[in-house]
């Protein structure tokens, strides 16, 4: 919980010994069962250690649990519309409510849909909840991976849960994909009908991919039901198996805390489940779900009425997947044209690089990020203080341009709406994404590793003059200076708690290393120096001395009681009192 | 602050250690607990719980609000907000259920905010590796477990095992060879590679199905259009046909169209007729542009020009768009000559492409 800014001179709260107390009501009445199930089960035993287990609190660490629960959503409202959705592709009259399609043949998934949507009381709001549901899973999904990567939390012993974190998004990417299509109206068939020619692209095989996939040619009447079975049984399975390992990682590492006064790497220091964490995040299960209902209720998603049944010689303009599919599709739309014609063979690389390459591609960076940083720091040791991002300015720009790169990817998923919107010719639009998709990233890094250098200079700034008082003096001689107050020894610790990792110098004595050892141990070091050859070395112990020795001098002169840059240590000792 | 160890201590496992001395400034420890207002005013704090209360006391009524609404509005209302139009019923149920569970969250988080202890627990982190007493133990342990299983002495049984292991996979994957036909070069032959246009197939109107004149075209129109033979079909054999031989009619100014001399002959007087599934990825093409005689793409922008044998102007297609080489028959419609001499729609690996812009016939 935030510190409130001003202290308290006297402690007025109350901590008086609790007295022994009668066990209440509820107690009384639980007692039985839980004794019989404890006889059976240990189960005092079982909960001991999460009773009180401590998590520490940051609004960042939300991001995960609104995946978590957007996920528990998305289980909730998926099973509804089971209870109603056919996933057959059987052609039937409709005949329901909705008079503008009354009496049009469609597939009885499509069908189905509509009856959710008009005829179930309650159903349209489900699936709009799910659709959003699923919208904002893979949002919160993405945008906690980026809170990890920024403060470092994958290093080790965190690289697996960062893998099985890697694995829940591509799956997620699936899942959606698959929930898309099965309404079978003309916005997700011809979403089907783009897999089918990206999986007809993979060289080689495509062609038998496709088959096996759609069970014959597109569309078939297989590719639905068999989506159905992936998007409610193998994927959501496999991904509340990942989901409790992903968990139970976490409750064995304990919860990496951000950096401050007291906050080691052998400690965390937070609140406990019981009470605290079961009202915080219990409730906040309830507001993301609350949220959630009501963008169902208020936010129209995927109106399937208004696209009219798949039909695959018609097309809406400004067809666009999902949010999440953007960057993907982005891809495939500035790809320019190549495709190779070797004899009898198409090779169709304007479909497969941009589509399956840009997917492995982003996924097998994410995948590999942890340990190509594990082997340039070379560092085996474990962390579980979180870097604050500034201090690793080259992670942090790497983090930022791989951001940048999928924001013009994404930006060149929606091109034609970028080109009717700002009046700008398609085509200029399309050729600048072809350019820009490689130099915004770089320019991202650049700017982005100097920004968190100017940030480690103002830390500096603060650690060796103090802060800025906003008070100006003006001296005898008409001079005028900024008075600066010391910072607090909490805030002096959290600036210079982070470690200097050293850029390496090229090895000189390699006695004893065989020819690839010297070769590896010299790529190494030239990336460190790539890594950290720029990075802002924190003031030393001799250099904040040296600052406070300075800072007093000056002082004295300018007649000026307060002589340091830090507060001084205060003559009793830590307060950790209760 | 002992106590908080009791529970996350596991036996023999070290408690990970801090080095200090790596530390320009020295720890100080936890910042000093500072209570909140509601630890020291008690009338702040009857307020929070008050507020509690009421967001719990919310509870009961929009969740008997929800049961009335599911039963009383009609599906058939709607409510108008000046542009925006909203189903009364689902707006009503929405709003009811997810307040509901909006307020019971509120509630939660405020109690835990405001009322609940908020002094910080310290628990201690111990290294993630097992401690070398449980190293040993399962070390030897495990020793003891190959040699018990015999496998050392009897190696027959493991290289066996590995072999058995190893095939017991094959049924499982060889059950899967029945997902699709295979595509062999007669089966494509017989799918992805012909449609149903023939000798004589009315190219028909694809919302009437009626056909078509060249003196009903006009120049710059353009008809979507289907092979008459297409309604005989159902279900899914029509949907599949369908996904490839829908083709556009286009009638274009004769001194503006560029005909390659192998195609002389597949027009009536200006009149062409193209495949309108795109060479990229598959989409159907349908929006013209009158003036400059681009067909363009709207999935992925690729564009066509169908005064120049429907070649690639712009976007990521690489092939121009099969052309269906159209006559007249007996009546004065018009009819396909024959089925696209390459098959139209996207890639696909055995697809010969060489021959897509000079085909003859």
């Amino acid at each position: 919980m935030a510190q409130p800014a001003e202290t308290v001179p006297d402690e007025t709260a109350v901590s008086a010994e609790t007295p022994k107390k009668e066990l209440g009501p509820v107690f009384k009445l639980a007692s039985g069962p839980t004794k019989w199930l404890d006889d059976r089960t240990g189960l005092a035993g079982l909960g001991r250690p999460f009773l009180r287990k401590v998590f520490p609190d940051h609004w960042s660490f939300l991001l995960g649990e609104i995946a978590l629960y957007s996920f528990v959503v998305l289980i909730l409202s998926g099973i509804f519309l089971t209870l109603w959705f056919k996933p057959s592709m059987s052609e039937v009259e409709y005949q329901g409510s909705y008079e503008l399609l009354r009496g049009l043949h469609m597939s009885d998934a499509y069908a189905s849909t509509l009856n959710l949507s008009f005829d179930i009381r309650g159903g349209l709001l489900l699936r709009q909840m799910h659709h959003w549901a699923a919208a904002v899973f893979i949002a919160a999904m993405l945008t906690h991976s980026l809170r990890i990567f920024f403060t470092g939390a994958f290093r080790k012993p965190r690289e697996i849960n960062w893998l099985i974190g890697v694995a829940m998004l591509g799956l997620g990417l699936v899942e959606g994909f698959a929930g898309y299509s099965l309404p079978d109206d003309l916005l997700s068939g011809t979403g089907l009908r783009f897999v089918d020619g990206l999986i007809r692209a993979i060289p080689l095989v495509g062609t038998w991919v496709e088959f096996f996939a759609f069970g014959g040619e597109f569309p078939g009447e297989l590719i639905i039901p068999r989506l159905y079975m992936l998007h409610i049984l193998l994927i959501p399975a496999l991904l509340l198996g990942l989901i409790a390992a992903h968990l139970a990682l976490v409750v064995y590492h304990k919860h990496t805390q951000y950096p401050g006064a007291g906050r080691t790497a052998g400690n965390v220091v937070g609140y406990p489940v019981f009470p605290v964490y079961a009202a915080k995040a219990g409730g906040f299960f309830l507001i993301v779900f609350g949220v959630l209902t009501l963008m169902g209720a208020t936010m129209q998603i995927n109106p399937v009425w208004v696209f009219g049944p798949y039909n695959p010689a018609e097309i809406t303009a400004g067809s666009q997947p999902d949010w999440y599919m953007g960057f993907v599709e982005g891809a495939i739309r500035i790809m320019p044209n190549w495709e190779w014609h070797i004899g009898s063979t198409t090779w169709s690389w304007n479909v497969f690089l941009p589509g399956i390459g840009v997917m492995t591609l982003f996924f097998a960076v994410m995948a590999i990020y942890p340990f190509v940083e594990a082997w340039v720091t070379g560092d085996k040791s474990e962390h579980h203080v979180l870097d604050r991002p500034r201090n690793n300015p080259t992670r942090t720009a790497f983090g930022v341009a791989a951001m940048t790169g999928y924001a013009m990817l994404w930006i060149g998923g929606g091109n034609d709406l970028v080109a009717t919107q700002f009046h700008v010719s398609l085509n200029s639009v399309t050729y600048f994404l072809r350019v820009a998709v490689f130099v915004a990233p770089v320019l991202a890094f650049l700017i982005t590793k100097r920004i968190c250098i100017g940030l480690q200079r103002s830390d500096a700034d603060r650690m060796l003059h103090g802060a800025e008082s906003g008070i100006i003096d003006r001296a005898p001689s008409g001079k005028y200076s900024e008075r600066h107050r010391p910072i607090s020894r909490f805030e002096a610790f959290k600036l210079t708690q982070h470690e200097d990792l050293p850029a390496l110098l090229p090895l000189t004595e390699v006695d004893g290393m065989s020819e690839k050892e010297i070769k590896g141990e010299q790529r190494r070091r030239k990336a460190t120096r790539f890594y950290f050859i720029d990075t802002l070395r924190r003031p030393t112990r001799a250099e904040i001395e040296e600052a406070a020795h300075h800072h007093m001098h000056a002082m004295a002169i300018e007649g000026d009681g307060e002589h340091h840059a830090i507060e001084p240590e205060p003559e009793e000792e830590h307060h950790l009192a209760r | 602050m002992s106590e908080d160890t009791a529970h996350g201590s596991k036996p023999g496992s070290e408690v990970a250690t801090v080095d200090e001395e790596r530390y320009p400034v020295p720890d100080p420890g936890l910042e000093p607990h500072l209570p909140r207002l509601t630890d020291v005013d008690e009338r702040a704090a009857d307020r929070a719980t008050r507020q509690v209360a009421t967001f719990f006391g919310l509870v009961p009524v929009l969740a008997i609000g929800f049961a009335v609404v599911y039963f009383a509005v009609p599906g058939d209302s709607y409510l108008d907000f000046g542009p925006l139009r909203a189903n009364t019923r689902n707006l009503l149920l929405g709003l009811t259920f997810g307040l509901a569970l909006l307020f019971l969250g509120v509630g939660a988080v405020h109690w835990a905010r405001k009322l609940m202890d908020d002094h910080e627990m310290i628990d201690y982190r111990h290294g993630a590796a097992s401690n070398d007493d449980d190293k040993n133990y399962m070390l030897t342990e495990l020793d003891k477990v190959v040699d018990e299983s015999k496998i050392t002495r009897r190696k027959i049984i493991g290289r066996t095992l590995l072999a058995a292991l190893a095939t017991i996979l094959l049924p499982m994957l060889v059950g899967l060879a029945d997902l699709g036909p295979w595509p062999t070069k007669k089966k494509r032959a017989e799918t992805i590679e012909r449609t149903i246009w023939a000798p004589g197939v009315r190219v028909v109107n694809d919302v009437t199905f009626l056909p078509i004149k060249p003196e009903s075209i006009e120049i710059g129109q353009l008809i979507n259009s289907e092979p008459a033979n297409l309604q005989e079909l159902e279900g899914s054999e029509y949907q599949i046909e369908k996904a490839k031989a829908a083709v556009i009619v286009v009638r274009m100014d004769p001194n503006d169209i560029t005909i390659p001399p192998t195609r002389e002959g597949w027009n009536i007087g200006g009149i062409l007729c193209y495949s309108k599934i795109c060479t990229h990825v598959g989409c159907p093409i349908s929006l013209w542009e009158q003036q400059t005689h681009h067909l363009l793409c709207p999935c992925h922008q690729s564009t066509f020009d169908l005064a120049d044998a429907g070649k690639v102007v712009f976007g990521p297609a690489n092939r121009p768009l099969p052309q269906l080489p159209i006559a007249l028959d007996s009546e004065g419609y018009i009819v396909a000559q024959r089925d696209f001499l390459v098959p139209p729609g996207p890639s696909f690996f055995e697809r010969d492409s060489r021959y897509d812009t000079t085909v003859t016939m």
